[in-house]
């Protein structure tokens, strides 16, 4: 019988294979007793084989020898020597390949994570490791894996039994993490597993076990990985006063390896690949979970993307008031994270898939299933887990498909892997067998004949698992049943027939019935059951047991046939049906068919306020045009135009804040008190419902600052309030940038409750910051001009450049060079009179000018001064008393310094207050009697100047930007509400449209709440009701009214 | 009359800014003083054209059309082409209590531990506050000095913003005990992966917020229950300062502000009115728009604690608290706004009520809320609240639309018809530098 001969060869393999581990022997090792050398040399026939995604072939033969595959075929005959085991039945694939674990790595010490900056405890200023390693703790480039590897079989375990064989394997701590290895998940020594021990370079946005302070924002982290790529490159040429940094040099060694960034979120991913992009380095990106919302974008980084499957698991809002403060945001996240991998298969981007970040890894089948229900083929899931990881990684000349001299890595599936029926029974890992899964080894029907005082009883056993079986004679018996891969275990009672349960026939179907066979519990077997015990010889079972009499009996059970496995019906599900994905990923997002274009629009007999000479304009016409103001005036026309009536309605420039935070992911980089490297647009999040609200206000355009926690902040990024754009699409093009600097009580730490340890500490050591900042860029800015002279001179005369070394590059000082060369302006964070004078004094003495005082709060004091100077000031309309600084702050303020002839902004520094700028604005009308057109000009064409964008947006004026605001009411009344906010000629905000927009928010949650109350009721588990707060950056500089469910970034990042 | 200001005038040039000694509280005002010309904003809904206020001893004895003014030496002030308000009214401030926010020596604010019944914030209220004579510069001439805490956090007092000391300060003291609700919603435990990422499956374990909060409100119920019974006895062993302090409350004597956002919140508050029977009023109330109709039945008052905030989540309506006003205002709701974004920003009480018209709300509503409103949630409304015969002349007179910043323009203030000193630190330093650069000349 052909069966039985299977079964039989089947268990002799698995004693044949019990702990040998001398099928890879290793030469240079001492034998300690006798040699046993063996080949694991085997045959596996008329298998369904899949060489790869691609390739399967039917009824065909494997060989394995020596821990490699020596052949694979049809028609091959079974080599000598080989042990044949025939897989009629079965399917073999080459087993799966995971990118991106720490398998085999030392447990780590509790980790920093990212970490804001701290206002109120000490920073960490300089490394505390020892060694020739670099400045940053974080930069752990040195870190090979394969030194500190060590094979551990508790992990590598449950990691076979869900398919895997190899790993990418490496350590998981710091923003460069060093090498990564790839290994076998085969428990034998660390020689053998190891396959690659150089095969990829790690990078995260997260700083790990490092406890240096610095970086403590995602902007200062993209800084680090500038400024080491720029240290790294000057190190090559060993310079002699770096001495040997064994950081830089690893970081070199690794360029040459795959680079793979741990990114985790569609924004960070487009920030890791920036990165790289600068330095003509294409990261491999690990994903999270939210790519699919940003799917064009990860197209565009020409990427191979690491996708993880965890999904966010559905949340319990069954209670209404709970469920109020889960976001649509998350909801819809919930919904659609399943689609990501099908979203890249559809994009044509290349992807591996790993099971990081999973809860369990248990969960893995589960969640690659439901990816596929949403649209992930099999044949994309198939490469997804074998040929892309194995390509990238250059081995696939060793794993990632059948085919002869590769490792003997491969699963051996009673049925197609991804069906969900299917079970892996064997994972074959460099030739070794692992058991994955016995049960369907012995599914099927045995003849069981039982030796009683009164002769043989015989019956019929329906296997069906390691714990079910069904047993039928005379009468159908209730049973018990264990099978453990030996020991066979058995008591019956004949049935009790039982009262069906109220409710007719079948009673309640969501109970499970009891006593049914192979279905739900296994019911109570009396007392005096039967019972059997013995061991399983291969495809005959024998064995003793006792009676309800207490009578001996011996037994034996005879397989018959096997158990057909059903396969998953053929009928393909459809995809489940989903909302849509909105740009940005937020409530009042536009889904890819609703994103606002730029139109031509006729705005009719309005009262056009236009912050130019020619003052207010009655019963005018504005229009716009290909995204610029085009005429300004009366009875205008275009057949073109969208025409919008503005009869009793009042038109305005954009509203531009001079000081904002919002649409950031981070503002402060604390840890040291010069950080001009840091720039705000290396972190744009365009994920900001501020953004839409500031629109609702009339707000166009935002200057987005760096903190005030110190002397030299970071710099600054303006940017235009494009809803849905991404990050590169918010930036104002063109644009030369801005820094931002601060003086006073925040650079000294004031409100630090554990003391300083920063320089500086008094407003006397911040004059001391300045001058010595600008000392070294200057002296920095001679290093380079003198040494750029030479090379001139060699060039001219045509000498070779070697023996001339460039001098380090150092982002630091080369944003303090360019303020020097007036490509750069300051935008300086300044409250009282002393540090402003001070401030203006250093500048004047090193040769720049302060561009921009913002908040300026005692600016009326030093005005002429400041007009002296030639800066503009920013300024609050009326706060004042938070801090000791502001205690003469005056809301006369701005109307004293106008009125010596300053150009005058109003700022928000608040996402709330930024929608009420044009109030904020009319303030100045009460606070010193400023005339209606100069207030509204101290939020768009003041701050316009100097933001030095006054030739493109700040007034309507004919060829500036199409960026424009219709007011219900004159703009500087309190009644005034913007119904139309314009930018570039595109309508982000419409008053009316927003109230549908309001009602479909309404709506989709309403189908989200739904949707979770139907699964909570099939049973699924849901986690509870989580309110959805939002992180908010602030500069930490005085009190906002944000709301319950805004916590500051800083707050939250020091719990 | 005249004379006074005068003589204002001569001690802010001789007096250094940084002090306000300058700034005298106003001498009593005997006789009769009439306000006239005026359109009078009553504060109960009614507007009266080319009105008069007849004002006698510091109490409005008649308010109308056709008040004659005697010929004889009386005080008159012409408020032509000006509109005059009631004195208005901050329901809920730190005012006096905090001078510098920064500076922890300036703040006597919140007292430590969690049941404070027996705190009573009069007795640190600073009538030399210089930030107190900025609100009144905007016509903000009362206001409500509340005490923080963590839960049972103590007594406001109603105080006037014209006196020498907290006793001469007090309209009503110790009108109110504040409870600040426990938030009844679980907060972030630890790293949420960033933006978008995260989720509710990241986070810490924490304790269950929701049932500690729950649990800390039965214990205070328990506390009020022992309260009672003590109150009761007509012997006890010792006294109970605490049991002793919840008196009036329990007397319907002094009502409870429940400061809390959530509904859930604002409904578990209304067990105290239904057990003890308690006058609340909802302190905060960014959801009260979606209870109205239960704090109407249940005859809870609410105060917008602050109309410029952001909504509380993403999904809401982007001017939702620009509209809870008008939504309070329709389902009879009595309710007032107020602004107590820190100590100083209740100067901005008037544009609050200002953007309440913006979305919904008359005028004249609006002035209610910030005016008779206050009053009757406080219990004052006999005394102040609106320009009604019998009350006190708690009056302001502005050349223009108070609720509007780029017209309001206080010109005179009046409390109980002493007219009252405008000048404050602020101005002062304005004249000083006005004068350093010579602005006047230049025509400012």
């Amino acid at each position: 019988m052909r069966k039985t001969r299977l079964l039989e060869k089947l268990a002799l393999l698995t004693v044949l294979l019990m702990g040998t581990a001398q099928v890879m022997a290793q030469a240079t090792f001492p034998e300690n007793g006798i040699a046993d050398p063996r080949h694991g040399h085997y045959a596996f026939t008329n298998a369904t084989i899949v060489k790869d995604a691609n390739t399967t072939i039917a009824n065909a033969t494997l060989v394995i020898k020596d821990g490699k595959i020596v052949a694979v075929g049809t028609g091959l005959s079974v080599p000598s020597g080989a042990v044949e085991v025939d897989c009629k039945g079965k399917f073999i694939y080459p087993s799966f390949i995971d990118i991106y674990t720490d398998y085999g790595t030392p447990v780590r010490p509790q980790q920093q994570g990212g970490g804001g900056f701290n206002f109120f405890a000490q920073p960490q200023l300089e490394t505390n490791v020892k060694g020739p390693y670099g400045w940053n703790q974080a930069i752990k480039s040195d870190v090979d894996v394969f030194k500190v590897f060590g094979v551990n079989d508790a992990a590598a375990k449950p990691m076979r039994e869900v398919g895997f064989g190899t790993v990418l394997t490496h350590v998981k701590d710091g923003v460069a993490r060093g090498t990564g290895a790839v290994v076998t998940l085969a428990n034998e020594k660390e020689n053998l597993t190891i396959i690659k021990e150089k095969a990829s370079a790690h990078y995260s946005f997260n700083k790990g076990t490092s406890t240096q302070s610095y970086p403590t924002s995602k902007m200062g982290y993209i800084s680090l990985l500038r400024q080491t790529f720029l240290d790294a490159a000057w190190y090559k040429n060993k310079p002699y006063e770096e001495g040997f940094n064994l950081s830089l040099q690893s970081w070199n060694e690794n360029q040459g390896l795959p680079q793979i960034f741990e990114a985790n979120d569609k924004w960070d991913d487009l920030r890791a690949d920036r990165i790289g992009d600068e330095f003509g380095v294409q990261y491999i990106i690990k994903a999270g979970q939210n790519e699919y919302q940003r799917i064009n974008e990860m197209k565009a980084t020409n990427a191979t993307f690491i996708l993880p499957l965890n999904y966010p698991q559905g949340q319990d809002v069954e209670d209404p008031n709970d469920a109020k403060f889960v976001s649509l945001e998350d909801m819809k996240h919930w919904e659609l994270a399943p689609t990501s991998p099908a979203a890249f298969e559809k994009a044509g981007i290349p992807f591996c898939i790993t099971t990081a970040d999973l809860r369990s890894v248990n969960t893995f089948w589960v969640n690659l299933r439901k990816a596929m229900e949403y649209g992930l083929s099999e044949s994309k899931a198939m490469e997804a887990l074998t040929k892309t990881p194995a390509t990238i990684l250059g081995v696939y000349d060793k794993v990632g498909s059948l085919e002869a001299g590769k490792l003997a890595n491969f699963l051996i599936t009673n049925g197609p892997v991804f069906s969900e029926k299917t079970n892996i029974l064997y994972n074959y890992v460099q030739g070794i067998k692992y058991n994955v899964k016995d049960d369907s080894n012995i599914a099927g029907t045995y003849n069981l004949s039982i030796n009683t005082p009164t002769g043989v009883e015989k019956y019929t056993l329906d296997v069906k698992s390691t714990s079910s079986v069904g047993m039928f004679g005379k009468d159908t018996m209730n049973t018990k049943f264990s099978f453990d891969g030996k020991q066979v275990k058995l008591s019956y009672a004949p049935m009790v027939r039982r009262q069906r349960p109220p409710g007719g026939p079948g009673g309640d179907p969501t109970q499970p019935r009891p006593g049914g066979f192979g279905g739900g519990q296994v019911p109570a077997l009396p007392a005096t059951a039967t019972r059997l015990g013995g061991i399983s010889n291969g495809t005959e079972w024998n064995g003793t047991g006792v009676d309800s009499a207490g009578n001996s009996l011996t037994w034996t059970a005879v397989f018959v046939k096997a158990a057909d496995i059903k396969m998953d019906s053929t009928k393909k599900k459809d995809i489940p049906v989903v909302g849509k994905v909105n740009y940005p990923f937020l409530p009042f997002g536009n889904s890819q068919d609703e994103i606002p274009k730029q139109e031509t629009m006729l705005i009719k007999n309005a009262t056009v306020w236009t912050s130019e000479g020619e003052g207010v304009l009655q019963n005018t016409d504005v229009l716009l045009k290909n995204g610029k103001i085009a005429a300004i005036g009366k009875n205008l026309s275009d057949p073109a135009a969208k025409v919008i009536d503005g009869t009793g309605k009042h038109v305005s420039p954009g509203i531009i804040d001079e000081h904002s935070h919002i649409a950031a992911a981070s503002i402060n980089e604390g840890a040291q008190s010069v950080t001009s490297e840091v720039r705000i647009a290396d972190n744009l999040n365009p994920d900001d419902i501020n953004i839409y609200r500031q629109l609702s206000g009339g707000v166009t355009s935002s200057h987005i600052l760096h903190g005030s926690a110190n002397v030299i902040g970071g710099q600054t990024q303006l940017i235009k309030l494009r809803w849905g754009a991404n990050a590169e699409d918010l930036k104002f093009k063109d644009w030369a940038g801005q820094i931002k600097f601060a003086l006073g009580e925040n650079v000294k730490r004031s409100s630090s409750t554990q003391g300083n340890n920063r320089y500086p500490d008094t407003r006397m050591g911040v004059e001391q910051v300045l001058t010595d900042a600008f000392t070294r860029a200057k002296d920095y800015k001679k290093k380079w001009d003198s040494y750029n002279a030479e090379k001139d001179k060699l060039v001219k005369a045509k000498k070779p450049l070697t023996g001339l070394n460039a001098p380090r590059r150092d982002l630091e000082l080369e944003a303090l060079v360019e303020i020097l060369d007036k490509k750069r302006f300051i935008t300086c964070h300044s409250y009282v009179q002393s540090e402003i004078n001070m401030a203006m004094k250093v500048a004047e003495e090193m040769g720049y000018t302060v561009n921009t005082f913002t908040h300026i709060l005692e600016g009326y004091k030093v005005a002429d001064k400041m007009k002296a100077h030639g800066a503009f000031v920013s300024t609050f309309s009326d706060w004042w008393a938070y801090k000791v600084e502001v205690e003469d702050a005056i809301p006369y303020n701005a109307a004293i310094m106008h009125k010596t002839g300053l150009v005058v902004a109003i700022n928000s520094d608040d996402a709330e207050m930024a929608r009420r700028l044009n109030q904020e604005a009319a303030k100045t009308m009460k606070y010193g009697g400023v005339s209606a057109e100069e207030a509204l000009k101290m939020v768009t064409l003041n701050p316009a100047k100097m933001l030095h964008v006054d030739d493109r947006i700040g007034s309507l004026k004919v060829g500036k930007d199409a960026d424009v605001v219709v007011w219900s009411d004159n703009p500087l009344s309190i009644y005034a509400k913007p119904l139309y906010t314009i930018v570039d000629g595109t309508i982000y905000f419409d008053r009316v449209k927003d109230e549908q927009k309001q009602k479909e928010v309404d709506a989709e949650r309403a189908r989200l709440v739904k949707k979770l109350n139907g699964e909570k009721r099939s049973g699924m588990p849901m986690a509870p009701a989580t309110p959805s707060y939002q992180i908010m950056h602030s500069c930490m500089d005085h009190g906002h009214s944000h709301g319950l469910l805004v916590i500051d970034a800083d707050e939250f990042e020091n719990q | 009359m005249q004379k006074i200001f005068f003589l204002t005038i001569m001690m802010a040039l001789a007096v250094s800014v940084h002090s306000q000694s300058n700034v005298l509280p106003a001498p009593p005002q005997k006789g009769l003083l009439f306000i006239k010309n005026a359109t009078i904003h009553v504060g109960n809904g009614t507007v009266i054209e080319n009105g008069t206020i007849q004002i006698r001893d510091g109490k409005i004895e008649k308010v109308g059309k056709d008040i004659t003014i005697p010929q004889d030496d009386v005080q008159v002030v012409d408020a032509k082409g000006k509109h005059v308000y009631p004195g208005l009214i901050l329901p809920t401030s730190t005012l006096g209590l905090v001078e510098t926010g920064s500076i922890r020596a300036s703040n006597d604010v919140r007292e430590i531990g969690d049941l404070n019944p027996n705190i009573r914030s009069i007795v640190a209220y600073n009538t030399d506050s210089k930030v107190i004579n900025t609100l009144r510069s905007n016509g903000i001439l009362a206001a409500n000095v509340v005490p923080q805490g963590s839960f049972l956090a103590g007594t406001s007092s109603v105080v006037q913003l014209d006196a020498w000391n907290w006793e001469d300060a007090a309209v009503k003291a110790d009108g109110g005990m504040h409870l600040y609700m426990p938030l009844l919603m679980a907060r972030p435990g630890g790293g949420r992966g960033g933006f978008g990422g995260g989720g509710p499956n990241a986070g810490g374990a924490q304790a269950d917020p929701v049932k500690d909060g729950f649990e800390k409100i039965e214990n205070l119920k328990a506390f009020f229950r022992e309260a009672k019974a003590y109150i009761a006895a007509t012997t006890r062993e010792e006294t109970n300062l605490k049991y002793e302090a919840v008196k009036d409350l329990l007397a319907k004597k002094q009502k409870l502000y429940v400061h809390a956002s959530t509904a859930k919140q604002m409904l578990a508050a209304l067990d105290f009115v239904k057990e003890f029977g308690v006058d609340m009023v909802i302190v905060g109330g960014s959801e009260s728009w979606q209870i109205a109709s239960l704090l109407k039945q249940h005859n809870v008052a609410v105060i917008l604690q602050q109309m410029h905030s952001l909504p509380t989540t993403t999904d809401d309506d982007v001017d939702q608290p620009y509209k809870t006003a008008a939504i309070l205002q329709k389902a009879g709701v009595l309710f007032a706004i107020s602004d107590d974004d820190s100590q100083t920003r209740g100067r901005n009480l008037p544009f609050n009520a200002g953007t309440a018209v913006a979305f919904g709300l008359t005028k004249e509503e609006a002035l209610a809320a910030i005016s008779l409103n206050s009053a009757k949630i406080m219990g004052v409304a006999d005394k102040t609240g609106s320009i009604e015969v019998g009350k006190e002349a708690n009056i302001i007179i502005s050349s223009g639309d108070i609720l509007d910043m780029s017209t309001s323009n206080v010109t005179d203030a009046f409390i109980k018809g002493r007219k009252i000193n405008l000048d404050d630190k602020q101005k002062q330093l304005n004249d000083r530098y006005e004068i350093k650069y010579d602005l006047k000349k230049k025509g400012f």
